[in-house]
């Protein structure tokens, strides 16, 4: 086993495991900390496939705004961990056994998902090019001028969202 | 290295010289990086206790007094013996403390600050007298979007921070860990943009090659350093990185008399020490780092290459010196004044500089 | 060389896991941890593929991607926050007066 696909299983395990505490355990810190562990094991991911620029970027926006700006939010709203499922409809049909049908059912999918997948046939990577290729600067010449209208429509949505949460957020008077 | 000539030679060289070459097939590149990460951990925390005491020093002569005389000489020794009574004292965790974060929030904080270290180069490329085949730089890595790691791993000490202050379950420590935390995350964007602006003037973004890109002189006697280029940048640059490590004239959401400590009120022994060593080697990375960017990295004058990491260590030091300066002479800024100034002044200014460098660097061409 | 199903597999069950999330949690920021699960998935896949073709396109449709996370997380804790203070919960059944 090189050292490559070591790796490569060392993230995996990290970013599935992290990804299960972070919807499997109610309280929601813990949940905020094991989502940058994710993060963290993605950015490692990128760097596996020659991406570098992608994986600091995934740290810096993700793990190091998006998280700060969950982490504030759990902070300031105070969120106590999890009530139990309370007695809608739906449960009162199927029981507790509600629960465990969803959990069989997301199985379900996830497997066949992952057969979906795996019919794809072994491709390998095409080689040689990834380490100029993925270079900031090849990343930069194609995003200012190939993708220049998203970039500005970005920007746009950017500033629309900053907006919209200012004046969602503010305390009625 | 074992071959049929060998008893010929033995008897030839004798046993001292087959001891040598014993010893020096150790020394491949691979032995001599993992020697250097070894170096590289041990100074950085020697440097965070040469901080300690240079600290205590400056701010007792700026005081007009002596400072830690008793241990050692000129109190050389006094941040050893701090860190021995750190260590006895006894380890408290408040009982409504968040377990699992109180413990976490200090390793958080130490971790961020050494590992933005590890792309920080200081000199040459060493092959250590022609012992090696391959020169191995000197620093643990060099990759080729530094400058961007150092900004990401900066940003993940918040989290210590902000984790501190809320898992201690007390007033002061919230208190003071969201503010803290939030006027790290404003002047993060300063510190990106004058970044971005050094990037720019250099076309690359490793600091190696930054740093090799101000090597030569004007006129012969002007180094080629970017501070010449970016004076107002270096400026944004320094203003953000000590608002970035909390130090005064920034520090309100430590400030003694205000918030009793802050987000480590409740830290005590080790814990404490950690978060004190965080501080410090977050000082000496912002500093090595406005090196490398600024103030030309290694490159100096008289010394040979091999030494050249000496003018590194130089240079450093002044920059740390002028963090010490500034606190014990300025009074600091009250936490509005801060958010303020970073956001309706730092920002714009900081963006303004990055458009005449861009324009600079366009004009150049 | 780590073969590509092994990505997309990986992000197929990253995926899973994030929808799952989002059916069964019954905090609305936990659900909102789920879609940045699925996100993020959603960027491996990117990535790897864009890899695989030899060109850069994946990792800047990722920037978008990544952009767009930051943005519907900003506006959407927004709403939470608003929501919360119309009525002290965060559970997602409390929101259900549209419902018939």
């Amino acid at each position: 086993m090189t050292m490559e696909i070591f790796a490569f299983f060392v993230f995996a395990f990290i970013a599935i495991v992290a990804s299960v505490i972070v919807i499997g355990q109610g309280n929601p810190m813990y949940s905020v900390m094991s989502l940058i562990g994710s993060f963290g094991a993605l950015a490692g991911l990128y760097v596996l496939l020659d991406a570098p620029f992608t994986a600091v970027t995934q740290i810096i926006i993700y793990a190091g705004a998006i998280m700060v700006l969950f982490l504030f939010v759990v902070m300031l709203l105070n969120v106590p961990r999890e009530e139990p499922l309370p007695p809608s409809p739906i449960v009162k049909i199927l029981g507790p056994t509600g629960v465990k049908l969803g959990a069989l059912l997301s199985a379900l999918f996830a497997a066949e998902i992952v057969w979906a997948l795996s019919r794809i046939g072994t491709g390998s990577f095409a080689e040689g090019q990834a380490e100029s290729l993925s270079s900031v600067r090849n990343i930069g010449r194609a995003l200012f001028t190939e993708h220049a209208f998203a970039f500005e429509a970005t920007s746009v949505l950017i500033l629309v969202a900053m907006v919209g949460a200012v004046v969602l957020a503010r305390k009625e008077h | 290295m074992h071959g049929p000539g060998r008893l010929a030679r033995i008897e030839d060289a004798g046993w001292g010289a087959l001891m040598l070459e014993w010893l020096l097939s150790w020394v491949t590149p691979l032995n001599v990086h993992l020697v250097l990460i070894v170096i590289i951990f041990n100074m950085l925390v020697l440097s965070a206790a040469f901080m300690v005491w240079m600290e205590r020093k400056v701010c007792a002569y700026i005081q007009d007094r002596v400072g830690p005389n008793r241990v050692g000489v000129e109190g050389v020794l006094q941040p050893f013996a701090d860190v021995i009574k750190l260590l006895m004292k006894e380890e408290l965790r408040p009982k409504a403390a968040d377990a699992l974060l109180f413990v976490i929030a200090p390793v958080i904080s130490a971790t961020a600050a050494f590992a933005a270290f590890s792309v920080v180069p200081f000199g040459t490329e060493l092959s250590l007298f022609g012992l090696l085949d391959q020169p191995i730089p000197l620093q643990v890595t060099d990759v080729n979007v530094a400058v961007l790691v150092i900004f990401a791993i900066t940003s993940m000490g918040v989290y210590g921070i902000v984790l501190a202050g809320w898992s201690s379950n007390s007033k002061y420590s919230l208190l003071g860990g969201i503010r803290s935390s939030a006027q790290m995350i404003s002047y993060e964007l300063s510190y990106g943009l004058a970044l971005a602006a050094v990037v720019m003037l250099a076309g690359s973004l490793s600091l190696r090659e930054i740093v090799l890109n101000q090597s030569g002189t004007w006129f012969g006697f002007i180094p080629r350093w970017y501070v010449f280029l970016q004076p107002l940048g270096f400026l944004i640059y320094m203003t953000a990185g000590v608002a970035e490590t909390n130090r005064a004239p920034f520090d309100f959401p430590e400030a003694e008399q205000e918030l009793v400590a802050g987000y480590h009120t409740e830290y005590s022994s080790m814990s404490f020490a950690l978060f004190f060593l965080a501080e410090y080697v977050n000082m000496v990375t912002v500093s090595a780092v406005a090196v490398s960017l600024y103030l030309g990295g290694w490159l100096g004058p008289i010394l040979p290459d091999w030494l050249a990491w000496i003018w590194f260590l130089v240079k450093v030091f002044l920059l740390l010196f002028f963090y010490v300066w500034m606190r014990w002479t300025l009074p600091r800024y009250r936490y509005d004044q801060l958010m303020e100034f970073g956001w309706k002044w730092l920002l714009p200014v900081a963006t303004l500089n990055l458009i005449a460098t861009a324009a600079l660097v366009l004009w150049m061409e | 060389m780590v073969p590509l199903n092994y990505y997309l597999v990986l992000s197929g069950i990253l995926f899973a896991i994030g929808t799952t999330g989002v059916f069964l949690r019954r905090n609305l920021i936990t659900v909102m941890l789920s879609i940045e699960i699925m996100l993020n998935a959603v960027n491996l896949t990117f990535v790897a593929v864009g890899r695989y073709i030899g060109t850069v396109d994946g990792q800047i449709i990722t920037f978008f991607v990544m952009t767009v996370a930051a943005a519907e997380a900003a506006v959407g804790l927004a709403i939470v926050i608003a929501l919360f203070r119309h009525r002290e919960t965060l559970s997602p059944d409390a929101f259900t007066s549209l419902k018939w």
